[in-house]
């Protein structure tokens, strides 16, 4: 799952003094008129890299966003909640190596973007920073953080790089059986035993902020993407995704009997928009720097699992064969 | 039929299957490679399904409902086998118990399928069709890094000597086997045993791994009457912990 607020590198004025004018009006004209870019066609190297940077920040947030919600697997409660999540989170683990296979269509290996998550150099949704606490925190995840994924995928999977969009095509339509399950799950803990409403309603109060800053910082101080847009690689902007899921869940959330935490949320009966108050988009950048309350956490336990795992990875590896691009 | 023998067969075999499972979802976010996370996760999802029909069969039997006999017995009402319920360690140990294990289980399956008690044959050839996938991904597993790198055997061979004892505990023999034999409901651990180490010895034998001497080692018993090692109990706790906050609702 990922959400808005991808970071991109930033674009000076010369970015594209290098490329051929001529290709360059080509590729811009080829996606003006909506066909998708294929691997081996001609693209922009600025095209590349800030694709490799966007898939690759989505493919580590489907991993890292496995961790939160999979330590509650072998504590859901039931065999229909247990089942339901492992498959769900297998599902997630699944969405990391697609979307790997499509970063590397354009040139990177799935083994040097591992190393960039752990090294810490590329990122990853900043929302997996924070602990899930309870079983109503894993709820809270599956229904409205994948909610907020939908909304970013959906617009994506029309973006113009091809590997990437049918690779999201396949992901949302496994997205939308995670929301089922999780607003089922927050369905019966919102309209169940006091323990339970409590339970949610204090999930509702500590994810709320986090989910705000989910969609990445607000688009009036966000770095300039004209480009980004034209080129079809960011398709809404970071206030278009949110204020999409809050007229979406808002109502959902207080239908089941919910409180949101901030006193002047309400939509704006004239423009449509919702208001709400603006979240610490300072906090925002340290957590996403590195220094939020699971960060270090998160990237240790995934460290972990590559220095356990890397004699299985030796052992596999065909002295004799060579690495091959996939075609996605 | 005796209700009393296939009371505690579905028992053994419905709890050896939920905390395999159980064991196998742990890997989920941690594996060597994302196909392992994602290959061990589906292997627990068969498994723990399986476990539920088998715990249904009890529950028509006059057991209680699944989610209570599932996740809310202690530790020494539990009658699976010891080797499932030992922490996943490290990848080597987790493949060589699948290996083992599963060929116990599919063995087990095909020789239930042909059961006198018909839900508990009907089902066995359903998970007979499942497992086949599981088995396949352990004999790939086993050849590949039993033949691979010097440190890949040695973990291996090393990961066998550690788990046989304890996959040797999976065919702890019940009260009943002559019961069960007389009345054709399942041929006995024996028979299955026996089945077992020929099946062990040949995949074993295309590798650079050498099979302990199984006829001089002690097996790790108890399991089958809720003798278990100190690994079970915490485990339970785990499983029921979210359910234990508000036993009477429903989540
Ligand atoms: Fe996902
Ligand atoms: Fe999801």
């Amino acid at each position: 799952m990922y959400g808005g607020g991808n970071l991109f590198e930033p674009m000076s004025k010369d970015a594209l003094k290098e490329e051929d004018p001529v290709k360059l009006s080509e590729f811009e004209a080829r996606i003006e008129r909506g066909e998708k870019i294929e691997p081996a066609d001609w693209m922009p190297q600025m095209y590349r890299r800030q694709l490799i940077r966007m898939i690759e920040q989505h493919a580590h947030s489907e991993i890292i966003g496995a961790l939160p919600e999979g330590t509650w697997i072998t504590r859901a409660p039931g065999f229909k909640r247990k089942l339901a999540l492992m498959a769900k989170v297998q599902d997630e683990v699944g969405h990391a190596q697609l979307l790997y296979s499509a970063a590397e269509t354009l040139g990177k290996s799935r083994e040097a973007m591992i190393n960039d998550l752990i090294n810490g150099k590329s990122k990853y949704s900043n929302v997996f920073n924070y602990p899930a606490f309870t079983w109503a925190d894993c709820c809270f995840i599956s229904w409205l953080v994948d909610a907020g994924a939908i909304v970013n995928q959906m617009a994506n999977a029309k973006g113009s790089y091809g590997p990437y969009c049918r690779a999201l095509a396949r992901i949302t339509i496994e997205e939308a059986f995670h929301l089922k399950y999780g607003h089922h799950c927050v369905i019966h803990l919102a309209t169940g035993t006091p323990t339970q409403r409590k339970m949610m309603q204090e999930a509702i109060n500590r994810w709320w902020k986090p989910m705000l800053q989910f969609f990445g910082p607000p688009d009036r101080i966000s770095a300039h993407t004209e480009v980004l847009m034209k080129w079809k690689v960011k398709m809404l902007s970071n206030d278009g995704c949110r204020q999409q899921w809050l007229d979406m869940y808002v109502p959902k959330i207080w239908e089941l009997g919910l409180t949101l935490p901030d006193d002047k949320l309400r939509q704006n009966p004239d423009t449509g928009k919702w208001e709400y108050t603006e979240p610490d988009w300072d906090e925002f950048k340290k957590v996403i720097n590195g220094d939020g309350p699971c960060n270090k956490e998160r990237l240790a336990v995934r460290r972990t699992a590559e220095e356990r795992g890397r004699w299985v990875r030796e052992a596999l590896r065909k002295p004799k064969s060579e690495y091959v691009v996939p075609l996605a | 039929m005796n209700t009393e023998a296939i009371i505690d067969l579905l028992y053994k075999i419905a709890d050896d299957q939920l905390i395999i499972g159980h064991r196998n979802s742990e890997w989920t976010g941690l594996g060597p490679i994302l196909e392992e996370d994602i290959a061990f996760s589906s292997m627990a999802q068969d498994k723990i399904g399986q476990s539920l029909v088998l715990y249904r069969m009890l529950n028509d039997l006059g057991e209680s409902d699944p989610d209570t006999i599932a996740f809310m017995r202690n530790a020494d009402q539990f009658h699976c086998c010891q080797f499932v319920e030992l922490p996943i360690g490290e990848f080597d140990f987790s493949i060589i118990r699948q290996f083992l294990f599963d060929t116990s289980e599919i063995i087990r399956f095909e020789m239930l399928s042909s059961s006198a008690y018909e839900p508990l044959a009907l089902a066995s050839k359903k998970f007979k069709g499942e497992i086949k996938y599981h088995i396949m991904h352990a004999n790939i597993f086993m050849k590949q890094l039993g033949n691979a790198t010097e440190e890949s055997v040695k973990r291996l061979q090393d990961a066998l000597e550690t788990a046989m004892p304890y996959a040797l505990g999976i065919f702890e023999t019940s009260e009943y086997e002559d019961a069960m034999m007389d009345e054709g409901i399942f041929a006995g651990e024996a028979t299955l045993r026996n089945k077992w180490t020929e099946r062990i010895e040949e995949v074993i034998s295309n590798t650079a791994l050498k099979l302990p001497d199984i006829g001089n080692i002690e097996p790790k018993t108890g399991g089958r009457y809720g003798k278990h090692t100190a690994h079970l109990q915490p485990l339970l706790d785990e499983m029921a912990e979210v359910l234990r906050i508000d036993p009477g609702a429903d989540w």
